[in-house]
């Protein structure tokens, strides 16, 4: 297991190395001057000037790369040439949005699919199957911020039991910051909800097909107990996979959702510092979710050895 | 009081019937074999006394377990019976077992759910079974996942599981087809200790009737969900009445009549060759090892000879058929065909390549399901720089066709049309239609049931005479490498540690290996009336 997990980690550093320098090359090295490109075509040649000091175009492009690369890992992402703020200060602040919605999305969804995926799987062809297989089919169908201005209509505008948007912030408390983020999360959770559940029912009924179910069954154990014991671990591989591709999706994908809810979240940062042509922040951002997605394969990856013992005596 | 007595199982799954009013009993102590070959409902019998078969069946008529109808039990009541008074072995070994869990719990699990006793207590006993069934604890730790174990290994695992309450009654299910020689000679050993010495009743099914011969107390013999035939073993093997029990041993003791070898024209020779495959790294710096699959193995086959090649799973036959093909390059010697190299460069060389054709083992994969009869037997025209086109090609489908025994126009289906044994004519018109001078058998008739097998057999001997082939047959079954070839190697551990005359090496083996393989073989009595006749 140690050495499985080391390699992991290994391959873990070698992916972002990569991933830094292609984000360089296709932002830096790429043709085009950044300074110029930021500033648009009628810029005076002494801003241009300017800027590309500020920026550091005028040293080599090994240097600039060697220090963005140091400078993130000190925290330093630069200063936004749009807003004149340190771009560290301005992620932290969104990932403080960020990343607490795509976790309760997250554990709503699986909350959700898991259940809903065991039930089917185990009524397979039965009325319990076929209610959940269309709750599902519809969930994919539906966009998720159709379904977002539905939930704000019904529950922010009808109910009033939550805001139409907007963040608290967590000053206020765990339990005020969670209220405002119920309805996004809700809105994100159940699109992805639906497709683990489908995942979660399928693999099960290719786990229920497998010799060791039937070896199971005529021990004496009961459909259910031998679904609870043998068939959820061994159905978790693909389950796992779809987890980890849905909290990156998460994490960074959710520009309409943060939109609509009108909520200070990455994505949107993206959203207007790639309006605004502020490289320097779409480079930290599109660094560090690369990093994100990286690090949840990693995690996946680790998550599979602790589900299935033959990944972990292979080396 | 018998311990288990079926009487007039009738079942059908979704209305259609695989059971017809299936009569069986069993005393205590008593080893039963139901046999027959596939579709026969023999699998389906042993199911319904579990009461674990498919969605949609229905059963009639009576199941009396121990003086209680399986057939009228909750399944509750039926959770409690499975493992506890039934135990049950299964044909796969290497899938039976539940990949994640270690084979301590699995074992346990039989003893823990039927709430016989403590944990503690509970764990010793899954010690003492795994011991009893040749896995000692010292060796074979409780906290082993079965993928470190090997197909015989985790098939005594799973004996172990179904022992693990001493049940009345044991249910195996063609518990050593999936295993080679050797290793099935030692299960069936065990099983039959263990059923002497807990007094089980047991219910055997195997299409194998050298192993039943050899194993059971009585024999039922089964054809499309019937009973045809069953009586003590001894009055059986020596008075069968019905014409398919009497055919049935025939076929499984088929002998083919093949036209004198050729001459000693070299055709195939393969010299000082060596296989080796990487092993994964053990540390990242460290050199990967070697697996050495194939062994300097040196042979030559002649211009018109059968030459068979036997050995049990994982002794390098496989990986040696591959290099013979060209599908993969050797680390050492070389392989001629006809006097050239079968791999050059990086790649197997085309010249050599269509003068030579395979038939594989499994009648149901090697072939594409979209494409028609027709397109499948002509797939090696691509090697040829001229292939035969228009009424020359239709001509050339008819022939081959008619050769393996189907009909011209057959090469309009698909192979889902065809069964087992007719798919198995196709792939051998698929590797006739170029006329290659040397087609390669990898187990091309152990998928097969043995009547169908018997045909399959006489095609070749047949085809041996019209078209004067040359073969290299690669079989786990020693029977039908015995009548099928001249002269046969046996491999062990990537070598070849025999070969000569078949009828030689059968009747008088030189090396203990070859001794060891030949009387592990499980074998028809011969006092058979069939053969004395």
């Amino acid at each position: 297991m140690l050495r499985y997990s080391l390699k992991r980690a290994l391959s873990l550093l070698i992916s972002l190395a990569v991933a830094s320098l292609v984000i360089f090359a296709v932002i830096e090295i790429a043709p085009g001057d950044p300074a110029s490109f930021m500033l648009g075509v009628n810029a005076q040649p002494d801003t241009l000037a300017a800027l590309r000091t500020e920026l550091g175009l005028d040293q080599s492009k090994a240097e600039r790369y060697v220090s963005w690369i140091t400078g993130m890992l000190r925290g330093d992402f630069g200063t936004s040439y749009t807003y004149r703020t340190p771009v560290s200060q301005m992620i932290a602040d969104r990932m403080w949005v960020s990343l607490p919605l795509a976790l309760y999305a997250l554990a709503l969804s699986t909350a959700i699919a898991f259940p809903a995926g065991i039930y089917a799987a185990s009524r397979r062809g039965k009325v319990g199957d076929l209610t959940v297989m269309s709750a599902t089919q519809l969930g994919v169908a539906i966009p998720n911020f159709w379904f977002a201005m539905m939930l704000v209509l019904v529950f922010a505008i009808n109910l009033r039991w939550f805001n139409a948007g907007g963040f608290s912030g967590w000053d206020k408390g765990l339990v005020a910051g969670l209220h405002s983020l119920t309805l996004p999360a809700i809105a994100l959770a159940l699109p992805q909800a639906a497709i683990l559940a489908r995942v979660m029912r399928s693999a099960l009924l290719d786990i229920l097909g497998e010799d060791f179910m039937r070896t199971a069954r005529a021990k004496g154990l009961s459909r259910r107990q031998a679904l609870w014991r043998h068939g959820l671990r061994n159905a978790l591989i693909p389950v796992l996979t779809i987890i980890g591709l849905q909290f990156s999706f998460l994490l960074a994908g959710s520009i309409i959702i943060e939109q609509v809810f009108y909520l200070p979240g990455l994505g949107r940062l993206v959203f207007q510092s790639i309006s605004s042509r502020d490289l320097i922040v779409v480079e930290s951002v599109v660094m560090l979710l690369v990093f994100a997605v990286i690090t949840v394969n990693f995690l996946v990856d680790l998550a599979y050895a602790a589900v299935d013992p033959r990944l972990r005596s292979r080396t | 009081m018998s311990l288990l007595q079926i009487r007039d199982l009738s079942l059908s799954i979704h209305g259609i019937e695989i059971l017809r009013r299936v009569n069986l009993t069993i005393a205590p102590g008593e080893i039963v074999a139901v046999t027959g070959e596939s579709g026969s409902g023999k699998s389906m019998t042993a199911l319904a006394v579990m009461q674990l078969m498919p969605a949609g069946s229905t059963a009639t008529g009576s199941i009396l377990l121990d003086g209680e109808e399986v057939l009228d039990l909750p399944e509750d009541r039926m959770c409690q019976l499975r493992g506890a008074s039934v135990g049950m072995v299964f044909q796969e070994p290497m899938t039976a077992l539940n990949p994640v869990k270690t084979i301590g719990d699995q074992v346990m699990e039989t003893i823990l759910i039927h709430r016989a006793m403590p944990r503690d207590k509970a764990e010793e006993r899954a010690r003492e079974v795994l011991a009893r069934v040749g896995l000692p604890p010292e060796r074979y730790p409780l906290g082993r996942y079965p993928h470190e174990l090997s197909g015989g290994q985790r098939q005594r695992v799973v004996i172990a599981m179904a022992i693990a309450l001493r049940p009345k009654l044991l249910i195996a299910d063609e518990p050593t087809t999936a295993l080679d020689v050797t290793t099935q000679a030692q299960i069936l050993d065990l099983i039959k200790g263990l059923v002497r010495e807990y007094g089980m009743g047991m219910l055997m099914i195997t299409h194998d009737l050298a192993v039943v011969a050899d194993m059971a107390d009585h024999i039922a013999v089964m054809r499309h969900g019937e009973v045809v035939e069953a009586a003590p073993t001894r009055q059986l093997l020596t008075g069968m009445t019905h014409p398919y029990t009497k055919m049935l041993f025939a076929a499984s003791e088929h002998q083919v009549t093949l036209p004198e070898p050729g001459g000693q024209v070299p055709l195939l020779a393969v010299a000082n060759v060596v296989r080796d495959y990487p092993l994964p790294r053990t540390s990242l710096f460290a050199r990967p090892g070697q697996h050495r699959a194939v062994d300097h193995v040196s042979f030559t086959l002649h211009q018109g000879e059968r030459l068979g090649l036997v050995g049990e799973s994982g002794c390098g036959k496989s990986t040696l058929t591959r290099a013979i093909l060209g599908l993969e390059p050797v680390q050492a010697g070389h392989i001629l065909l006809d006097g050239q190299p079968v791999y050059t460069g990086n790649k197997a060389n085309l010249a050599v390549r269509r003068k030579m054709q395979v038939v594989f083992q499994d009648p149901y994969g090697s072939f594409n399901p979209r494409h028609r009869v027709d397109r499948l037997v002509t797939e090696p025209f691509h090697l040829l720089e001229h292939p035969p086109v228009g009424s020359e090609r239709r001509d050339r489908i008819a022939e081959m066709l008619t050769a393996v025994g189907l009909s011209p126009d057959d090469s309009g289906k698909y192979i889902h049309e065809f069964s087992g044994g007719q798919r198995q004519r196709i792939a051998i018109a698929r590797a006739l239609i170029i006329r290659p001078q040397l087609i390669l058998f990898d187990e091309a008739v152990s998928a097969l049931d043995v009547s169908v097998r018997a045909q399959i057999l006489d095609l070749l001997a047949d085809l041996c005479t019209t078209y004067d082939l040359t073969y290299l047959f690669i079989s786990h079954d020693l029977s039908v490498v015995r009548t099928i070839t001249d002269r046969v190697m046996v491999m062990q551990a990537g070598r070849i540690v025999e070969q000569g005359d078949t009828d030689q090496v059968f009747s008088d083996p030189q090396h203990p290996y070859t001794e060891a393989l030949i009387a592990a073989a499980p074998r028809l009595p011969r006092r058979h009336p069939l053969i004395s006749q």
